[in-house]
């Protein structure tokens, strides 16, 4: 069948009551989490696999899919009227929108950033819908070899290529990696790294670490901070339609950042917030404004918020088509489908042809519901704005904590005579860690990654040595492995090149970082 | 995560020689754990062991070159941290996991919620804590029952029938 044919079954799919339901739930969630400043689509997605675990898969899946379009509507809002980005793909968003807020323009601010996300994710969505079966097809001709090389070039972007520093970055990846490898090895059966502790023996979930990282990791080092900025909610004044002029301005914007995103997305290559900067830079040269930069230019909020949404798409490309994440959130959603027994990649499309569809087309739907959502319904999202710090941290902990004990509620510790929650202890171990990893500026996403990502890389090496009786020459086999490991060897130095010529900067703005 | 400029006043940098030394620490017990495995010589050329060295070593690299970074002040720089409020938060988190298994989700957590709260400056105790308490016994309800997630029960859950 072709792609129209399977695209409008899974519409009819996504059109059920039910389904339509999980992503009304998904896309709500989504707006409301990217619209607190602390929490954001990956941290939920890893709350809600718990709960989810006795649903069905399909209307699961297509609920993660709507919290992590949501989430990028919903940062958005946050960015323009408080300043402080609600997640980390709306930072280039507060630059000029928060600027037009403060002139009173924040209603066309907020209509341009749900308009041009809208616009951008419904061409996104429908490319990925065409670009999938193609993708498949050639993933279908990769051995183990040109798997694993695919990890490493995916292993290297997100780690090494943005940010400020590859030392850190690398580092934060290996600290995951080596997670990764505790608990039984799944080839032989032989425990790794567990010492001798049997709870260590299944692994490191990864819903408790990115809980542990996002929510008790941001939490201790917001807390900690001196330097706590007095915050205030700019109200929308005036009219939210957007002049004639708006619209003529924020057109080219949404469709340039639409092209700059989806790409970006879908390669191997990191988060959706690289695509905004891009997006905001070239808004910048092109404008025939140039002076508004800086002061609140439309375009400045248009291209931004419609690249960070395309990318979004993008980035369920490779998620979908290889099984590859290539950030936090992917990486959760990666965690969703396993723990519904499905793995993502070429197989899927072939086994589990009307879940992909469904999911797909329900995303389709899930854009025009946050359209809805956000533009009509502006007033209720910005009363959110107003909960005070001290509930809302105290209320992510508290879900934090709720949602690794839905996971795995055994009291299988024990102090003296009290028996404790496991789970909860490494809960508190690995926010630690993420708190030591911000204090320190390492980002986050490449642990999450690495754990989840890692003993992927390892099965496919290991059966590719496997299938050449050992010889390590069978790595760099075949074409596409070498094209690859080409692509990682340029990622890596490149990157380190520019910082050593003093372009540093740019990069470690581009940091791909939380969600 | 870019924190700004390089943090030239501390060279060397001592909490980030440290953190180059954990590494190295990590790695040493990667490999001692590693090479204590038995395995099968069948298995020996391509085993469950490559993986973990590969990491080790990667691991000792990245010790290195942590050190030399420390060395030349090139972390970002940082701020002076208040610990009190972190202090209250951990502390809230440990009071949650010892008071679960006998006192159940709710009084538990409460505790979790009104520490977290007085970390950010919100108290008195005697005020946060039974608005953790409600909220919590709400949330056991709705998930242990509605949801059917298993959450530990203490006298206060055993309450409902």
């Amino acid at each position: 069948m072709d792609t129209f044919g399977l695209l409008a079954d899974g519409l009819l799919a996504a059109l059920q009551v039910h389904n339509l339901l999980y992503a009304l739930i998904g896309v709500t969630l989504g707006t409301a989490v990217g619209v607190l400043p602390g929490i954001g689509p990956a941290l939920t997605v890893a709350l809600l696999l718990p709960v989810t675990y006795r649903l069905d898969a399909t209307g699961s899946l297509i609920m993660f899919a709507g919290i992590y379009y949501g989430g990028m509507y919903g940062g958005s809002t946050t960015s323009i009227l408080l300043n402080t980005p609600g997640e980390s793909a709306s930072i280039v968003t507060a630059l000029e929108g928060n600027k037009m807020a403060r002139k009173g323009r924040g209603g066309p601010a907020l209509a341009t950033a749900a308009i041009g996300s809208f616009i951008a994710g419904l061409i996104a969505t429908i490319a990925l819908a065409f670009l999938a079966p193609w993708v498949v097809k050639a993933a279908l001709a990769f051995g183990p070899a040109d798997y694993f090389a695919l990890m490493v070039l995916a292993f290297v972007t997100v780690s090494a290529a943005f940010g400020d520093s590859a030392l850190r970055g690398i580092t934060a990846l290996f600290i995951g990696l080596g997670l990764g490898v505790i608990g039984i090895d799944l080839q032989t059966g032989q425990a790794r790294l567990a010492f001798g502790i049997p709870d260590l023996l299944d692994g490191i979930e990864v819903t408790t670490l990115a809980v542990a990282l996002f929510a008790i990791g941001e939490t201790l080092s917001i807390a900690s901070s001196r330097s706590q900025i007095k915050e205030e909610v700019l109200a929308v004044k005036g009219s939210v339609w957007m002049t004639l002029e708006d619209w003529k301005r924020s057109w080219p914007a949404w469709l340039r950042g639409t092209v700059i995103g989806f790409p970006i997305g879908a390669m191997p290559a990191g988060g959706a917030e690289i695509g905004t900067f891009f997006s905001y830079a070239a808004e910048k040269r092109l404008s025939k404004h140039p002076e508004e930069f800086g002061h609140g230019a439309i375009e400045g909020v248009a291209g931004p918020e419609a690249a960070n949404n395309a990318s979004a798409a993008g980035t369920l490309v490779p998620l979908l088509t290889l099984g590859l994440p290539t950030s936090a959130t992917a990486a959760i959603m990666l965690a969703g489908f396993q723990q519904f027994g499905l793995q993502p990649g070429p197989l899927l499309f072939a086994n589990n042809a009307p879940l992909v569809w469904s999911l797909v087309a329900s995303l389709l739907i899930a854009n025009f519901m946050l359209l809805v959502l956000n533009l009509p319904l502006i007033g209720l999202w910005v009363k959110l704005l107003t909960i005070p710090k001290h509930w809302l941290y105290a209320g992510i902990l508290t879900f934090a904590t709720l949602g690794t004990l839905g996971a795995n509620g055994a009291l299988s510790g024990r102090l003296g005579p009290i028996p404790f929650s496991f789970e909860l202890l490494i809960l508190l171990a690995f926010g630690l860690l993420g708190y030591g990893l911000r204090r320190f500026g390492y980002p986050i996403a490449p642990v999450v990654i690495g754990l989840i990502l890692g003993p992927l890389a390892e099965q496919q090496l290991r059966r590719a040595l496997a299938i050449s009786q050992g010889d390590p020459l069978v790595l760099v086999h075949s074409p596409i492995a070498i094209t690859l490991y080409v692509i990682a060897a340029i990622a890596l130095l490149l990157p380190i090149f520019l910082r050593m010529r003093g372009k540093g900067e740019v990069l470690g703005q581009l940091a791909a970082n939380e969600d | 995560m870019s924190l700004g400029e390089p943090n030239l006043s501390r060279r060397p940098d001592g909490a980030a020689l440290f953190i180059a030394l954990l590494l190295a620490a990590i790695a040493a017990v990667i490999i001692w754990q590693t090479s204590m495995m038995r395995v099968p010589p069948i298995q020996a050329r391509v085993g469950p062991q490559v993986f973990p060295y590969v990491i080790a070593g990667g691991l000792i690299l990245l010790a290195i070159g942590t050190a030399l970074s420390a060395w030349r002040g090139q972390f970002p720089a940082r701020e002076k941290d208040n610990y009190g409020p972190m202090l209250w938060i951990i502390g809230g988190l440990i009071g949650q996991m010892l008071l679960l298994g006998w006192a159940g989700f709710s009084i538990g957590t409460a505790v979790l919620f009104a520490f977290t709260a007085k970390g950010f400056g919100r108290g008195p105790l005697w005020q946060t804590l039974p608005i953790g308490l409600v909220l919590s016994f709400v949330i056991w309800f709705i998930f242990s029952r509605g949801l059917q997630l298993s959450l530990p029960m203490g006298p206060l859950e055993r309450l409902i029938p």
